[in-house]
């Protein structure tokens, strides 16, 4: 770490730049892994850059705000159906959808509005529901979030006229791609990053650290949590809409509480609120469930993934309660400030990276 | 009584129960701007109960509280904290995973805080705000003598640090009126000393109001001219700290004589 530390200093006082260079870096090897990839090794990718999508903005309302929400899968759910209702061919939407309104029949929308409009739709079902919701907390908020999830299988089930029901929508145009999803993994990255290393950031990761002294010195609880919950829901949205996209069909099953279970370990072990280790659980998550696939097949222990997973949760909430990465990030100092050093010390209590001490 | 129109806050009659204990019965306090008040009483007198009601951390029973004419009675600790109040808390409630200039910058959100939208953009306005905020959380902390604890994360504080952290967090929030809950709680001599002063700079130099909850008679006693003593959720005496160490009820509550009697 002596050579590059000068570039990574400098890159560091130009955010910028260093953003326009991770941009073109990442744009390099979507470009190569469209190139030369294969459609499985694709969608697998594909995968991840949904499963980050996913992992760092709940790591932004759990983790940093301390928001027990395990309602991601309910926001999917409303995203997906959203936007795949939008963009299904109109030539058979009035038959196998006949109960959705003119306009919505008749249309047949691209992916970037339909997504848009799965997040929005997402956000605002977070608005209504956070209301009455996140007056609760702990235990009780992850058990009510669990209770949105059913609130919105059961809605999809039932409004069979535009949604098909239990059949589910399939046949869905493939159009999500590597550009779109990891696209949408950049502005999430930005989005949360920025709003995390700023006033408002400091001021929602005081809600974690101590509600009652956060309110005491004026931080708007209510108003905030419902913004962090409200934001986490559109990222869930968008996430949502891109898995329709890329898997082509969607089932009132297929995002539920063992999809909360899977994003919850990814941001826990990626340490709650570090939105770099909880990208980094994500790839990781997502290649371990790929690659144990044909081993599930093979010697037909299917679920294999899943006792993994809840293994390795348990392990890390044992040995490493803190997650990766604490809640800092593993490529910046937080608390460096202007005119001064940062001192040593700061980078080993944020659990910081790599010389990490315990 | 008249309401004086320099009255800054004022609560009136307050009583606080928790289900049958009476932690507090009818305390009235008035303060103008300006004022350095002392509150002592043995434990469990009801001094820390006083101030969750004067901060809005718990409702009165009964009762109402005042901050420049405006009720503020049954309102969240928000709008005590947006209307001008600020308060450290006995038992130290920082924000331990924060670093101590972020536990102070927190304290100037409420007023110096960006919006989301501009946040995300990082337009210059919010880049300036930023900007600012740091720097004035810096300067703060160098006036409580912490300028060399700022990237420092606040729960690894030595003791004493963490409660003059607390102290530059209230003041971020630009308060009319500051509470001290026994801010020398746990510090030696020296760190008293100091605190003693910076205290004094607080009142003198940045013209605030404050009340201040001691255990130690005497570090009240040297510092205010006013005292308020508080004995089983009543006040026993308020005065000058002569007139109130000259009360024979006071004496009493402090010695545990007429303990079981009722006093005053
Ligand atoms: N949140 C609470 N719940 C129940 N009882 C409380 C609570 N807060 C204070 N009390 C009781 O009220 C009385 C006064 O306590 P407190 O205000 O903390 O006293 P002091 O700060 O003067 O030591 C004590 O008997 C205490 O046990
Ligand atoms: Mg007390």
């Amino acid at each position: 770490m002596t050579g590059g530390t000068g570039m990574m200093d400098r890159l560091r006082h130009n955010p910028a730049a260093l953003g326009i260079g991770l941009l073109l870096i990442g744009a390099a090897l979507i470009a190569g892994a469209e190139a030369w990839l294969t459609p499985f090794e694709r969608t697998v990718i594909g995968f991840a850059g949904i499963n980050i999508i996913l992992a760092v903005s709940l790591s932004f309302s759990n983790g940093l705000t301390g928001l027990f929400s395990l309602g991601h899968p309910a926001f999917m759910m409303l995203g997906g159906y959203t936007a795949a209702i939008l963009t299904f061919p109109a030539m058979r939407k009035s038959t196998m959808l006949p109960g959705l309104p003119e306009f919505i029949a008749t249309s047949e929308l691209s992916l970037l509005p339909a997504t848009l409009a799965g997040g929005v739709v997402a956000a605002v079902a977070a608005l209504i529901a956070g209301f009455p919701v996140l007056r609760l907390r702990g235990h009780y908020l992850a058990v009510a979030t669990l209770g949105l999830i059913v609130i919105v299988q059961v809605l999809i089930n039932n409004m069979d006229s535009i949604t098909r029901g239990a059949i589910g929508l399939a046949g869905l145009p493939r159009l999500s791609n590597l550009w779109w999803i990891y696209g949408w993994v950049a502005v999430t990255l930005f989005v949360t990053w920025q709003l995390k290393h700023a006033s408002l950031g400091r001021a929602l990761m005081s809600i974690r650290e101590n509600e009652l002294a956060s309110a005491s010195i004026g931080v708007r609880r209510a108003r905030l949590k419902l913004f962090a919950f409200v934001l986490g829901a559109f990222f869930a949205g968008v996430a949502g809409a891109l898995w329709a996209h890329l898997v082509t069909n969607l089932t009132p099953n297929s995002f539920g509480i063992v999809t909360a279970f899977m994003i919850v370990v990814m941001v826990v072990l990626g340490g709650s609120g570090s939105l770099i280790g909880a990208a980094l659980a994500a790839i990781a998550l997502s290649v371990i469930s790929e690659a144990a696939r044909p081993i599930e097949r093979a010697i037909d222990a299917y679920g294999l993934v899943q006792i993994v997973t809840a293994t390795l949760l348990i392990a890390v909430l044992l040995f490493r309660p803190q997650g990766l990465f604490g809640s800092g990030e593993p490529v910046t100092r937080r608390m460096t400030t202007p005119g001064k050093p940062p001192s040593k010390t700061s980078h080993e209590h944020r659990g910081g990276f790599p010389n990490e001490t315990s | 009584m008249v309401d004086t129109p320099d009255t800054l806050l004022e609560g009136d009659r307050l009583s606080r129960r928790f289900g049958g204990v009476v932690a507090l019965q009818d305390y009235s306090v008035k303060l103008s701007k300006g004022d350095l008040l002392g509150l002592i009483g043995p434990n469990g007198a009801g001094k820390t109960t006083a101030f969750n009601l004067l901060s809005g951390v718990l409702p009165p029973s009964a009762g109402s509280i005042s901050l420049d004419g405006r009720n503020l009675t049954g309102s969240q600790p928000e709008a005590f904290a947006e209307a001008g109040i600020a308060r450290s808390f006995q038992n130290i409630r920082l924000f331990k995973d924060l670093s101590a200039w972020e536990n102070v910058a927190a304290g100037y959100h409420m007023r110096h805080g960006a919006g989301w939208l501009s946040t995300i953009l990082a337009l210059p306005g919010a880049r300036a705000s930023e900007r600012r905020m740091r720097e004035k959380a810096c300067a703060l902390m160098e006036t409580v003598g912490l300028a060399d604890f700022i990237d420092q994360r606040a729960g690894d504080m030595p003791y004493g640090h963490q409660r003059k952290l607390e102290i530059a967090r209230a003041l971020a929030t630009e308060p009319r009126v500051l509470l001290l809950d026994e801010p020398a709680a746990g510090m030696n001599a020296t760190e008293t000393e100091e605190l003693k002063k910076m205290i004094a700079v607080i009142h003198e130099d940045l013209g605030l109001t404050l009340v201040l909850v001691e255990h130690d008679m005497r570090f009240v006693m040297s510092l205010c001219r006013r005292v308020q003593v508080l004995n089983r959720g009543e006040l026993i005496a308020d005065g000058t700290p002569e007139e109130v160490q000259a009360t024979p009820a006071v004496a009493e509550a402090y010695l545990g004589k007429g303990r079981g009697k009722k006093v005053a």
